[in-house]
């Protein structure tokens, strides 16, 4: 079902909420608020991209600037073909759900997800199925991200609605599901709305 | 369509409970007045819309409107952040289990729990709670919205006294004479009319000058038309029974008190009234009024201690009542034994009025015959119970303009308040036909059994109608948004709860065929001829 090309990366730091992965190619990353899943037998879980960083392979080297002689930015990566080797792509992660065996859960999985599990994006049948509930919004909505709520929630909600045969439809659900739980924070969900 | 409306939220047995309307139903379609089921967990509740409100989620939303320009935003937000709630008064309960099914419907005594889905009444649910047509209901209108009929159990109507109400021109002329076609056709009852302006005997106009048939026209065998003015009935060329004629000896002091208002009479006057039957006896009007001014007289007053002003004052007002053409010296037939004749034959009475639209004869004629008529019923009806006697028909006394009959000051004293009180004991009550239901006495309005109500919109009117009523305050937002044509509320003894009607049509051909269906075949027939006259 899975398959090589739509592995993406490999676990590098797994907690029971999140998990961060890096990108096999420098990058090649899963854009923001996509649904990615790693695997621990028997247990899939499912997480959604809330936050990327590209930077040096050593915490303590920062990239220097390379370009000033060079005509195209391309020529700076093909003059010095090292860097595709010293930089690194990570993402993080919100764990929001999981499947074990055909079931498919959207709260926590009992397990945080292992180093170097496989990291897959997931296929639009995979998305469309997993966004049947909007359950998992909550999970979203109640967390403390570094990125803002309102953005991570409206990237979520666009790239899903791709996934639907109604993408209006389908976004005017989730908009019912998100005043509701965003009914004493109107500020926030004029945000998110005004983002769809 | 489905007919879901949304879930019930809170609320109480006396305020009624509030329905938070789903999203995809728009306030806009909802109306005051509208029927609604509750489907409680056990019960099923059976009640009316009695306010529509708006309702958000978040204050800050009412503070920043969010950009409803935007159709996905408003499209989000219906039903979630910002939704519609329906206040509902539930009125009746209708079980589940069999038992309950043969009770039928009952009043309230709890509110459905939580989140109970609130659908619209269909037809079905409406049908069983007013019932169908048969031979005691008879067919008054629809609900608002709906083309079940609302029938009422006239039988059960005319137990006890009964009001129509509302302002001039909402259409109480049509609904009374529609009333009157089923209590003649359905109730055992008889009507004696008092029709101040000419309306429900033979023709009366509607509103846009159309002439409509009125009782007679419609049965024949069955209604009598008598009048107080020949000339005026020839001219209408309505086809009387009886031409009415009351003797100065037919007037008793009792008859003047309610006229004291409206002749201007002093009180000392009133009793001087008193003073001189007893004096003069049964001719005490017209020697009073032949009294000439002489010394006799002054020595005759002292005697009575009638003072001199007191006197010209009764005089004046006694003159007044000599004006009216219909009084005699001596009447040649006896009004209410002939009023009596007709109603023991089951034969109803209209008695018109022609010209003498004038209120002074109106209250003098109208209490005047119906004091006799009353005493006579009392007598029978008494009689009936002491020995094996059949009791008379039940008498139903339809009188406009009410509350000059029944106002607090007179109502205690005239006839028509003790009919209103005593209710049905001696088989006579009260249709009372009126536009301002404040100057009607509370007690007498405390005792009406029914009450149908066309438009009102003066606060005290509204207030006087809806007194002692359950769940008032809802009630008046109904009443005092009713259109002024062609709609009523109805409440009270003969319909199991409060309904909003439009009222069936009257004044086609058709509608004459569908009253008269239920009369006798010669009616009928007349229908027939009429719609082909028409049709050609």
């Amino acid at each position: 079902m899975t398959e090589l090309k739509d592995r993406v990366g490999e676990v590098i730091e797994a907690s029971t909420t999140d998990f961060v992965a890096q990108a096999y190619e420098l990058y090649q990353l899963p854009p923001l608020g996509s649904l990615v899943k790693t695997r621990d037998e028997p247990v899939e879980l499912y997480g959604i991209v809330y936050h990327a960083t590209t930077g040096s392979l050593e915490p303590g080297r920062r990239p220097i600037a390379r370009g000033r002689d060079e005509v195209a930015e391309e020529e700076i990566y093909r003059s010095s073909p090292q860097l595709l080797k010293l930089l690194k792509s990570e993402f993080s992660a919100l764990v929001v759900g999981h499947r074990e065996g055909d079931k498919l859960y959207h709260y926590l999985p009992p397990k945080p997800a292992r180093i170097h599990g496989f990291v897959y994006q997931c296929r639009p049948e995979e998305v469309r199925e997993f966004s049947q509930s909007f359950d998992f919004l909550n999970i979203l909505v109640n967390t403390r991200l570094p990125v803002s709520m309102e953005e991570v929630v409206a990237a979520v909600l666009r790239q899903m609605s791709q996934a639907h045969e109604d993408p209006h439809a389908f976004l005017v659900a989730a908009g019912k599901e998100l005043a509701i739980l965003l009914s004493g924070q109107f500020s926030q969900l004029k945000a998110i709305l005004g983002r769809l | 369509m489905t007919d879901r409306l949304g879930i019930v939220v809170s609320g109480s047995l006396e305020k009624g409970v509030e329905v938070k309307l789903d999203g995809s139903v728009s306030v806009e379609d909802m109306a005051v007045g509208r029927y609604v089921t509750i489907e409680g967990q056990r019960q099923r509740f059976f009640g009316m819309i009695t306010d529509i409100s708006l309702g958000v989620s978040d204050p800050r939303l009412t503070l920043a409107p969010p950009d409803v320009s935007d159709p996905f935003i408003s499209e989000v937000l219906a039903g979630t952040g910002t939704f519609g709630v329906l206040h509902v008064l539930p009125m009746l309960t209708i079980g589940g289990d069999v038992a309950s099914l043969i009770e039928g419907p009952q009043p309230v005594k709890t509110v459905p729990s939580h989140f109970s889905v609130v659908n619209l009444a269909s037809q079905r649910d409406v049908e069983l709670v007013f019932g169908g047509e048969d031979e005691r209901r008879f067919y008054i209108g629809t609900p608002l919205d709906m083309e079940t009929k609302i029938c009422l159990d006239l039988p059960e109507l005319v137990k006890r006294s009964n009001g129509i109400f509302g302002k001039s021109g909402t259409g109480k002329t049509f609904l009374t004479r529609m009333l009157l076609i089923g209590m003649l056709q359905k109730s055992a009852a008889v009507n004696l009319i008092f029709d101040m302006h000419n309306e429900y005997g033979w023709a009366g106009t509607s509103e846009e000058g159309r002439s409509v048939k009125a009782l007679k026209q419609l049965f024949p065998s069955k209604v009598a038309v008598f009048t107080l003015d020949e000339e005026s009935s020839r001219r209408r060329r309505v086809s009387t029974d009886f031409v009415v004629k009351i003797g100065y000896d037919e007037i008793e002091p009792e008859d003047m008190v309610l006229l004291r208002q409206t002749l201007n009479l002093t009180e000392p006057a009133v009793e001087a009234i008193y003073q001189l039957r007893r004096r003069f006896g049964r001719g005490w009007l017209e020697q009073a009024l032949e009294l000439p001014d002489s010394e006799e007289t002054g020595e005759l007053l002292k005697e009575l201690s009638i003072h001199e002003s007191t006197f010209q004052n009764l005089r004046r007002g006694l003159a007044t009542i000599r004006r009216l053409p219909f009084i005699e010296p001596r009447a040649p037939d006896n009004p209410v034994k002939r009023i009596l004749d007709y109603l023991d034959r089951g034969i109803n009475v209209v008695l018109e009025f022609g010209r003498y639209t004038d209120i002074t004869a109106y209250i003098l004629v109208a209490n005047l015959l119906t004091r006799r008529i009353h005493a006579q019923y009392r007598d029978r009806m008494e009689k009936a119970m002491g020995e094996d006697v059949a009791k008379p028909t039940p008498l139903v006394i339809t009188i406009e303009e009410a509350h000059r009959f029944l106002n607090p000051e007179v109502a205690s004293q005239t006839i028509f308040g003790t009919i209103a009180r005593e209710m049905r004991k001696y088989n006579v009550t009260l249709l009372v036909i009126d536009q301002r239901p404040s100057g009607i006495d509370a007690e007498v309005m405390s005792q009406l059994g029914t009450k149908i109500t066309c438009l009102l919109d003066n606060e005290r009117d509204i207030d006087s109608v809806l007194a002692g009523v359950s769940g008032k305050s809802a009630l008046k937002s109904v009443l005092s948004r009713l259109e002024s044509k062609q709609q009523a509320l109805i409440f009270g003894h003969a319909v199991p709860m409060p309904v909003v009607i439009r009222t069936r049509e009257y004044g086609s051909p058709e509608s004459y065929r569908s009253f008269v269906s239920g009369g006798s075949a010669e009616s009928r027939e007349q229908a027939d001829k009429d719609i082909e006259e028409l049709w050609g």
